[in-house]
């Protein structure tokens, strides 16, 4: 028996995570995410997994704590809205440093600073650029359904231990607030301590024992020479996940003329588009990114070949239009249409927005 | 089927809770549902609104810029959604506090004075679940039976003892609605 519940996408992130055994949560309330620690709060999985919930003194403290619970080889996680991703990207290049696993969600409002609790996309760059300094990147998944919000987050765990890489899932304000059927995974266990040493006992700081070396957790490496080697390390792993890892639905896209590229509640928008378009006989297709990074490139590249213009749909001014131009290279026109500062575009608009770049004049 | 409906009103009004209830009839009903709130900094008193569709299909997008029905609850919605209505559509709205009543002549509007009957009923909370009757029964998407199904999965336990009063109100919502000629 299919167990079917109606939840909001922040909810379902909260169930999704006590699901699959995760052991730690630490977060900092935000609009348009607090529903993510209200559900776990209510939840009270420590009293059923064991899995901590602890609402830290600050957004800094909660992205700390994952440092320190990844670095023992925990399953540990955030989340938070922007202003709030902007105070952990300290931590977050640290983890990526140490290279350790770990999951933030981003439940994206509209900014720059303080901004507003509306729904935005407007942290692209943030997150699929790095964010914090230093050349690292994050693994980074874009749900477009309250099934996926929770779906993600064990598959984020999942390759964030496999890379030993921080991942985030970026969502925003429609996806986190808005309410779906989802179907729940039933309940895995923690792992064990027994579990963690066996698996990450190789890395984590689990306890030394006799037989084997110091495990260190660190960023630091006053060595050039040993840091460049280190940073090559990184990027090889970075190559490896855009070569294994690329993830991404293409919608209508057998005969299409016209392509839109739109991620999470952008491309729920754009998929009504392609239906408008299509009872008005116009050739639309969508290609979704489920990855941002890596980046679909290659599907990107492919379908530009057999279309005559591409429009990147975005909540914000103009973000993945630049990696959609650099995957096109010029072979065909990119545009990007976008609505920002907490507006949500409606699907006629973006329609129109199709119209106007590439069938008019 | 799709059934794309806006329901707009005061914070308070019961909006998002009628939205909420909609949208779990629907899933008793083995429909696909999406319910899409506009959620603001503002709780009672401020205008709040919610989108929810009901479909025999995958739903695309959430957001919408037409909709088939709105239930519109005060003037602050009607000044906005009125024009939001697709031609043909449904438009429902309460005459308490509205100074400038719909004018479209290709929807068809029904008025249902549910502040009124709340009222008279005593009982201000009932109030959503009375328009929800009057929607229902100019357009019965979803059964009655899983109407309560989706009242009981909505309300959490402690209040189930209000269901009764709450099917009472749906009822008298179906007697009151009056199509507007």
């Amino acid at each position: 028996m299919r167990e079917l519940k109606l939840m909001k996408g922040n909810e379902a992130i909260a169930e999704a995570a006590i699901r699959c055994g995760t052991d730690g949560y630490f977060g900092y309330p935000i609009t348009p995410q607090s529903e993510v620690m209200e559900t776990l709060m209510a939840e009270q999985p420590w009293k059923t997994t064991g899995m901590v919930v602890l609402q830290a003194e600050s957004e800094i403290a909660s992205i700390n704590m994952v440092y320190g619970g990844a670095g023992c080889g925990k399953k540990v996680m955030t989340s938070s809205s922007s202003p709030g991703i902007s105070l952990m990207q300290e931590g977050l290049t640290y983890i990526a440093g140490a290279e350790l696993p770990c999951v933030v969600v981003n439940v994206v409002r509209g900014g720059p600073g303080l901004g507003t609790i509306q729904p935005a996309q407007s942290d692209y760059f943030q997150a699929v650029k790095g964010g914090g300094h230093g050349d690292y990147k994050l693994i980074t998944l874009a749900p477009a359904s309250v099934q996926e919000m929770a779906d993600f987050v064990e598959l984020a765990f999942d390759l964030a231990f496999k890379y030993r890489n921080p991942a985030m899932i970026l969502s925003d304000g429609v996806i986190g607030q808005m309410m779906e059927k989802v179907e729940l995974k039933p309940q895995k266990p923690r792992m064990t301590e027994e579990e963690i040493i066996e698996k990450y006992g190789d890395w984590a700081t689990t306890g030394k024992t006799r037989n084997r070396n110091r495990n260190i957790i660190t960023s630091v490496e006053l060595s050039s020479e040993n840091m460049e080697n280190f940073n090559h390390k990184l990027q090889a792993k970075y190559k490896k996940m855009q070569e294994e890892e690329v993830r991404y639905e293409s919608i209508n896209c057998d005969d299409a003329e016209y392509l839109l590229v739109a991620y999470g509640s952008s491309a729920r928008i754009c998929q009504k588009t392609v239906e408008l378009a299509r009872a008005q006989g116009i050739k639309v297709g969508l290609l979704r990114p489920i990855t941002l990074f890596p980046f679909p490139e290659k599907p990107i590249h492919e379908l530009a070949k057999q279309t005559k213009g591409i429009l990147s749909v975005e909540m914000s001014a103009g973000q993945m239009v630049e990696d959609v131009k650099l995957s096109v290279n010029g072979i065909t026109p990119v545009e990007h249409y976008g609505r920002f500062g907490g507006i949500i575009p409606s699907p006629a608009e973006v329609l129109e927005a199709l119209k106007s770049n590439f069938l008019e004049g | 089927m799709t059934e794309e409906i806006i329901i707009a009103g005061f914070g308070g009004q019961g909006v998002l809770s009628m939205g909420k209830i909609l949208a779990y009839s629907g899933v008793m009903q083995d429909l696909e549902v999406s319910w899409m709130p506009s959620y603001g900094p503002e709780m009672r008193g401020g205008t709040a609104n919610v989108t929810v569709i009901l479909s025999d299909d995958k739903i695309s997008s959430p957001v919408l810029h037409e909709y088939d029905t709105a239930i519109i609850l005060n003037q602050q919605s009607m000044d906005k959604f009125e024009s939001h209505v697709k031609p043909g559509g449904i438009l429902i709205y309460d005459g308490n506090g509205i100074t400038h009543h719909p004018t479209r002549k290709d929807i068809t509007i029904y008025r249902i004075d549910a502040t009124e009957e709340a009222a008279r009923m005593r009982s201000a909370k009932t109030f959503n679940m009375i328009v929800l009757g009057g929607y229902l029964k100019v357009n019965p998407v979803v059964k009655m039976e899983n109407v309560i199904k989706g009242l009981k999965k909505s309300l959490p336990e402690r209040h189930h003892h209000l269901i009764p009063m709450n099917e009472k109100a749906i009822n008298r919502g179906m007697e009151i609605i009056n199509k507007v000629e």
